[in-house]
């Protein structure tokens, strides 16, 4: 398992890994934000939290109709299958690679971000928090998502339009989080609401992501 | 070490074979034959525990299979010996310089699997049976796009394997030269079920 990290991770830092792309897409979804709602900081301090985390979760869906469907291209997904390595534990170490390349550059980058959209100086802590505790959820999530689609030829689209929904509990309590902290207030239920999506998560979407791959492969 | 019993495949919804009886003990090489579409594949695949079969059994430990499709799971960006290593520790296995020898890949060892021939790739494919080290090696058409040489290092692998004590079930259009039991698909195609036009739902399925 050790070594299906490592591999995926090594593929993700060489050419067209995808490394680093949903972070560039991050910075180009804040940057525009300004020119779209004008330069005006009151407003821009206000939804920065909820534009931050939006922007996230988009970077997060980026690149992720390609975390199964290349290794089914390839052959790799059948072969896995076959392995000893259970396929429940395959997806988990390919959900955690997709979160080491996408989520945790996000987490770390989102404090510089915050700048860009005038984010109150109370809130970096909170939104960083916010970040680290969600987008593994994102990822799990996204990671069962792909695997309802590795069977289709550029299911992408519909990747996107079955993920989204499923994004919507830890984008309420994770932009909650962050705003409350913005705004300098209790962070309330929704700190323990969005760990509690994020383990659930981990915990359980493993056997379904499973499920839905060994019934793609047939 | 395999026994199948009364064996039926479906591709797609459709069953394609049935009643499929053979078995296969250790030092065996059965190749499977029969034309296009019969169902060589599925029937691997099946025995491969990819899919489940429609009816009867298999009887063989799912621990000692190692399968290789139409395509070699490489990676074009890793090296060839990367891939190899790659394939050796999720078997729970580091030794790779055999597997690279066997199938004379020692000058390419650092060679990007993308810039790989296709025969080369397959020499590749076909070098990670060996760091898998199971006994069984199910094998969908191994010898496509392998020049004359190279379908020899193939078949002295496959003796290699045979005389260590493991087993082949392969699929295959051309004849090897190794001994081995055939077993003909044609007679086992399944009847094809009469269509009712009321109950049929492919549209949804």
């Amino acid at each position: 398992m050790i070594g299906l990290l490592r591999r995926d991770l090594t593929l993700a830092l060489r050419a067209g890994g995808g490394f680093g792309l949903g972070l560039a897409f991050f910075l180009i979804v804040v940057t525009l934000i300004p020119f779209a709602v004008g330069p005006d900081t009151t407003v821009l301090a206000r939804i920065a939290p909820g534009i931050l985390w939006l922007g996230a979760l988009l970077a997060c869906l980026l690149s992720l109709d390609r975390l199964f469907a290349l290794d089914r291209e390839d052959g790799s997904l059948d072969l896995l299958a076959t392995a000893p390595i259970p396929l429940e534990g395959v997806v988990a170490v390919k959900s955690v690679a997709h979160w080491l390349t996408t989520g945790l550059p996000l987490v770390l980058a989102a404090p510089v971000f915050g700048v860009l959209m005038n984010l109150p100086a109370p809130g970096y802590g909170w939104l960083t928090l916010s970040l680290a505790l969600g987008t593994p959820a994102l990822s799990v999530i996204g990671a069962f998502g792909a695997s309802l689609t590795v069977g289709l030829k550029r299911g992408g689209l519909l990747l996107s339009l079955l993920v989204l929904p499923l994004y919507i509990p830890t984008l309420v309590f994770g932009a909650e989080l962050a705003r409350r902290g913005a705004e300098g207030l209790d962070p309330g239920a929704a700190l323990p609401l969005l760990a509690g999506i994020s383990l659930a998560c981990l915990a359980l979407m493993p056997f379904a992501s499973a499920a839905a791959i060994r019934v793609n492969l047939r | 070490m395999l026994t199948v019993t009364g064996l039926g495949c479906a591709r797609g919804g459709m069953p394609i074979l049935e009643d499929v009886s053979f078995s296969l003990h250790a030092g065996q090489t059965r190749v499977l034959r029969g034309p296009n579409g019969i169902g060589k594949t599925t029937l691997l695949r099946t025995i491969a525990g990819l899919q489940p079969p429609i009816a009867g059994e298999i009887e063989c430990d799912p621990e000692s299979i190692a399968y290789a499709g139409h395509v070699d799971g490489i990676k074009a960006t890793l090296s060839v010996s990367e891939n190899l290593a790659f394939w050796a520790g999720v078997f729970g296995r580091s030794d790779i310089t055999d597997a690279l020898t066997a199938f004379d890949l020692d000058t390419l060892r650092d060679r990007q699997a993308g810039m790989l021939s296709a025969g080369q790739k397959r020499r590749l494919g076909l070098a990670r049976l060996l760091v898998t080290g199971r006994a069984l090696w199910i094998l969908d058409e191994p010898t496509v796009s392998l020049d004359a040489a190279s379908t020899a290092l193939f078949v002295e692998a496959i003796d290699a394997h045979c005389a260590a004590g493991g087993a082949a079930l392969m699929a295959t259009h051309i004849d090897l030269g190794v001994p081995a039991e055939t077993l003909d698909l044609t007679s086992y195609k399944a009847a094809l079920p009469a269509l009712d036009p009321g109950a049929f739902d492919e549209a949804f399925l």
